[in-house]
């Protein structure tokens, strides 16, 4: 094998070597002149695994510890109503790319991300799943460390092989009722669970991301009328959301929750895709609201047990 | 007391140092707030600057007497309340005039904030003449032209030159006495069997250098003080020094003025007088911040049309913070955490220009509060020591924006610098400008094809810099004769070794201009518009070509070729005092008065646009992020580039990471790749946009709003309308 920092010669030797092993003429080899040129070919040669790259982001700082490369796969099966990528939804499309076109992508980073890593999100990754796994272990042979932000869909066989191999999932858990969540995103939260409880028996450590949309997983005063308008009422009003984050401690393997106001900034996507955007009434939730959240959450996530 | 060595019988600041200073790995908890004296003479200073501000941006002038060292009489903010002492004139902010420059420059200065040049004043100047007018002696008409059309600008022709760093660290170190001694001395070694221009010249250097100490001494008697001996204590040590500093800014009305690298020194002071129990933290930071406020209202008289190009007031005090030394040893000390405090203490401040010398071997606890700085104030930069010390050694400092040199064994010759965007449109209009029509260039024949061919662009281009680089040489040549002779930087020289390497000092501006033309004419169509005079005056595009700031090589390398060659130019050019040629792409601010001169450019910018400043790409092209405009801006070599490489970042503080800790760690880790990567330099701005529309539309609500432009910081409300407009429109990156 070969990676990005293999001389010009080495790559071209294991690409003729590969190209010969399969009765391949090698004599393209010396024409190619770029190393994307050369990643293709190899690629081809070696039948490596690919995966379908919906976008990337060169560097972001809220995905994870640090400042980390995010890497957004194309394809979700679930239909969250707040989604504000719904162009990651659909299953075709893409860029195709190679495990080694993209771990030679993110180490032109590296003297940035040292110390923080690379997420791979999307759409959901794990239903790319062995590219995931591909792409975290050539990652790991780089020394770096790999996010994988799923919503936990797919946990059996080689996803959750994949979500194992992470040195760090960030857990999507759409509504802290299971019901309910079916209603938000077409499917329950059992699978995401069902995931936790693995990294948990493995101790491997999850960072929980909720995402608090009024009317939907969080009461405030648009949705629960003026019923309340101090922090105890709406404390009241609000059990379900606070008993989820206490549920969470419960768990050792969780370092973090995430509580994310929802915000609209996706909704122009739905707009050009065509696709109809049922949260267009919904407001932001308000900054008091959030900061009473906050504080919650932090009373419960630093009281002892 | 002090570990002895070859600076006790001789001048060596940097072994002193080196061998007494104690590297501090700890965090900032130790830092003392500030007394109610520092606080009760900031309120003075900020009251005084609200009068200034509202006297249309000067508070008072004393046209009547010519600045010099000793001129005028002891002035104080609050006598009884400062721990360090010494004004520029009598009275604080108070302006003086400095005619030795250009007596023009001070005749439209006072001009303009309606005061009457002093007859006597005006008769000296009959019998005196100044560096401005030797300059003008000896221009040749072709250095007249190229300078109306501004395709070289911002020349130190009719103002001090600046960016020449004394070693103001002496004068505590070793006094006055042992410092004319020493002068004394070399000059009585210099001496040849011919007499030649050379010899003559620096014989009456030294004796105007020792006559300036002489004077300075007499200046800090004035208050009271004794500087001919060494420093005995902290306080004294900080106090010799300022007087160092403030003898050359009564004489010298320099573009920059910087101050050196100065706080791991003092705090060799401080340490001991903690050790001794002699002194209290707060006691210290009392001192430190005293000193500070002091810089922070040096001031100088210039006309509007100088603070159009370089706005806001600025001085450049620049102050050279951390680093790495040669044996390994970081150099951060507990006056590195002290220097930066006072923007926590009396608030954020343009000057002094506090500069961080970065390499990811800083201790962490450093990097983490000085990112905290960053994202509080938005009022330091940082530059890569790992870069510099290669070259300038660990005793270097920054002169104005970006500009290295060793300091008291180094100077350079201020060269401002060359617009290579219009130097482009010359290769396509034969010389001509395209503003005037005036023949400035040598003449050709213009390019007529109907589309643009990169390759004969590239060859005219080549043509354009090689004439452009000799004149430019030619040119600065004339002006820094002009500048030794009658405007002499004595005092600064002074705290100088005899043996002195100097710089020419060239820049270049509208590099992203350049750029992405040249990438439109490669990999676009570009089609001239021209004019009834055949002049092209606008361009037009088809297709799409790849933009310097994304980290597309395709561009980024034309942009590193171009500094190359331009610097390749300039080293074949003989320089006066057999300086060396380097340069910079800097712009200050002056990129909004550059694009204001400069004709429509092949990337699509039209004529009058600003340029970006700096090695920045042009606003809002840099769409992929700021770590692919960082790597555009890494990829130009510092080694054809050593005077600097400016760029100024702005970034939302919610990009940066969610909580204040998280915050600084991203941006510390951001500013290790890149370093890393090999930039040299970064502004940084942790800044909503709607903060500055709001400061725009307020600016009584942000008095002290202080922001990174090309090098330097300013107040932002200082900054005229138009400024104000080209900082907004800026990209802020909203992702990494």
């Amino acid at each position: 094998m070969f990676s990005a920092r293999s001389s010009y010669a080495e790559i071209l030797r294991s690409v003729s070597a590969g190209a010969k092993r399969r009765g391949l003429s090698d004599e393209i080899f010396p024409h190619m002149r770029t190393s994307e040129e050369i990643l293709r070919v190899m690629s081809i040669m070696t039948d490596s695994v690919k995966g379908y790259v919906h976008s990337i982001e060169t560097l972001g700082a809220v995905d994870g510890p640090g400042l980390r490369f995010v890497v957004f796969l194309q394809g979700c099966p679930l239909r969250c109503k707040f989604c504000h990528n719904p162009d990651t939804w659909r299953f075709d499309g893409g860029e195709e790319t190679s495990v080694e076109e993209m771990v030679s992508k993110i180490l032109r980073y590296r003297s940035y991300i040292k110390s923080g890593g690379v997420t791979i999100s999307g759409g959901e990754p794990l239903r790319q799943a062995e590219f995931v796994l591909a792409l975290t272990r050539a990652l790991h042979d780089e020394g770096l460390h790999v996010a994988i932000d799923t919503s936990g869909i797919y946990c059996e066989g080689v996803a959750l092989e994949a979500a194992m191999e992470a040195d760090l999932l960030l857990l999507d858990i759409k509504s802290f009722d299971r019901l309910k969540a079916e209603k938000i995103t077409g499917f329950t939260t059992d699978h995401a669970w069902q995931l936790l409880r693995e990294r948990e028996a493995a101790g491997k450590p999850v960072w929980i991301r909720h995402v608090m949309v009024p009317g939907l997983t969080l009461i405030d005063k648009t949705t629960g009328g003026s019923a309340f308008g101090t922090e105890k009422e709406w404390r009241e009003a609000n059990g379900e959301l606070l008993e989820g984050i206490r549920k969470l401690k419960g768990y050792a393997c969780v370092e973090r929750v995430d509580l994310l106001p929802f915000h609209k900034m996706g909704e122009f996507k739905y707009e050009e895709l065509h696709l109809p955007y049922e949260l267009g009434a919904t407001e932001e939730p308000d900054e008091q609201v959030v900061e009473w959240a906050e504080k919650a959450l932090a009373e419960i996530w630093g009281a002892s047990e | 007391m002090f570990v002895p060595g070859k600076w006790s019988e001789d001048i060596h600041v940097r072994d002193f140092i080196n061998k007494n200073y104690t590297p501090y790995d700890g965090d900032e908890s130790f830092l003392a707030g500030p007394t109610q004296a520092t606080l009760d003479l900031w309120d003075k200073i900020l009251e005084l600057r609200k009068k200034e501000k509202e006297n249309g941006g000067v508070l008072d002038i004393d046209e009547h007497t010519i600045s010099t060292i000793t001129s005028h009489a002891p002035g104080y903010i609050d006598k009884d309340k400062e721990k360090i002492v010494g004004l520029q004139t009598d009275a604080p902010l108070k302006r003086a005039i400095m005619p030795f420059g250009g007596i023009r420059m001070v005749r439209s200065s006072l001009d303009a904030y309606a005061r009457e040049m002093d007859p006597e004043v005006e008769r000296v100047f009959q019998y005196r003449k100044t560096h401005n007018d030797g300059v003008f002696d000896a221009y040749t008409p072709e250095m007249q032209r190229a300078r109306h059309c501004g395709i070289l600008t911002g020349l130190p022709d009719a103002y001090g030159r600046g960016r020449i760093i004394g070693d103001y660290r002496r004068i505590p170190l070793y006094g006055t006495a042992f410092l004319i001694a020493q002068k004394r001395k070399a000059k009585d070694q210099i001496l040849s069997d011919v007499m030649d221009v050379e010899t003559i010249q620096q014989r009456e250097e030294i004796s105007e250098q020792v006559k300036s100490l002489y004077e300075l001494t007499k200046m800090a008697q004035s208050y009271g003080f004794d500087i001919s001996r060494a420093a005995r204590n902290f306080t004294e040590a900080v106090q010799w020094l300022y007087f160092g500093y403030l003898g050359v800014v009564k004489e010298q009305n320099g573009a920059a003025m910087s101050l050196g690298r100065v706080s791991t020194f003092l705090d060799i002071y401080a340490e001991e007088e903690l050790k001794n129990g002699t002194m209290t933290e707060s006691e210290i930071q009392e001192v430190v911040d005293h000193f500070i406020m002091k810089l922070r209202i040096v001031r100088f008289l210039r006309t509007p049309a100088y603070d159009e190009l370089f706005s806001g007031d600025p001085t450049w005090i620049t102050e050279s913070i951390g680093g790495i030394g040669l044996d390994g040893r970081h150099m951060v000390t507990k006056m590195s955490y002290r220097f930066l405090h006072t923007l926590e203490n009396i608030g954020s401040a343009p000057e002094p220009n506090m500069t961080i010398l970065w390499s990811p071997n800083l201790p962490e606890n450093f990097k983490k509060y000085c990112a905290k700085i960053s994202i509080n104030t938005s009022s330091i930069q940082y530059e890569s020591d790992e870069l510099m010390r290669e070259k300038f050694g660990d005793d270097y400092a920054i002169a104005c924006c970006v500009s290295a040199m060793r300091v008291g064994k180094q100077m350079q010759f201020f060269g401002a610098r060359a617009n290579l965007a219009k130097a482009l449109l010359y290769s396509i209009n034969g010389g001509r400008d395209e503003k005037t029509g005036d023949q400035v260039g040598p003449v050709r024949n213009p390019i007529t094809s109907e589309y643009l061919d990169y390759d004969e662009v590239m060859a005219r281009f080549d043509e354009t810099c090689a004439w452009l680089s000799k004149l430019y040489i030619n040119t600065l040549n004339v002006i820094h004769y002009m500048h030794d002779k009658y405007c002499y930087e004595r005092l600064e020289m002074a705290l100088h070794d005899e043996k002195i390497d100097r710089t020419m000092a060239c820049g270049l501006s509208g590099l992203s201009v350049i750029a992405d033309s040249l990438s439109a004419i490669k990999y676009a169509k570009v089609k001239p518009i021209r004019n009834e005079m055949g002049l092209a005056v606008d361009f037009e595009i088809t297709g799409d070509y790849p933009q310097y700031g994304n980290d597309n090589p395709k561009v980024d390398r034309i942009a590193a070729e171009v500094v190359r060659k331009f610097m390749k130019h300039l080293s074949k050019h003989k320089c006066y005092r057999n300086a060396r040629p380097t340069q910079s792409i800097l712009t200050i601010t002056s990129n909004v008065v550059y694009g204001k001169k400069t004709g429509s450019t092949p990337d699509g910018r039209k004529a009058g646009e600003p340029f970006a400043p700096g090695a920045n790409p042009m606003h809002g092209r840099d769409r992929s992020g700021a770590v692919a405009s960082m790597r555009s801006v890494a990829n130009l070599q510092y080694d054809y580039s050593e005077d600097g490489i400016s760029y100024t970042f702005s970034i939302l503080p919610s990009t940066l990471g969610k909580t204040l800790e998280e915050q600084q760690v991203n941006l510390y880790n951001l500013l290790d790749g890149y370093f890393t990567d090999g930039g040299h330099h970064i502004n940084v701005n942790v800044i909503l946009r709607k903060t500055l529309l709001d400061a725009m539309d307020h600016p009584e609500k942000y008095p002290q709003l202080t922001i990174r432009v090309s090098g330097y910081a300013v107040n932002f409300t200082t900054l005229t309308h138009e400024q104000q407009l080209e900082v907004v429109r800026r990209t802020v990156h909203s992702k990494m």
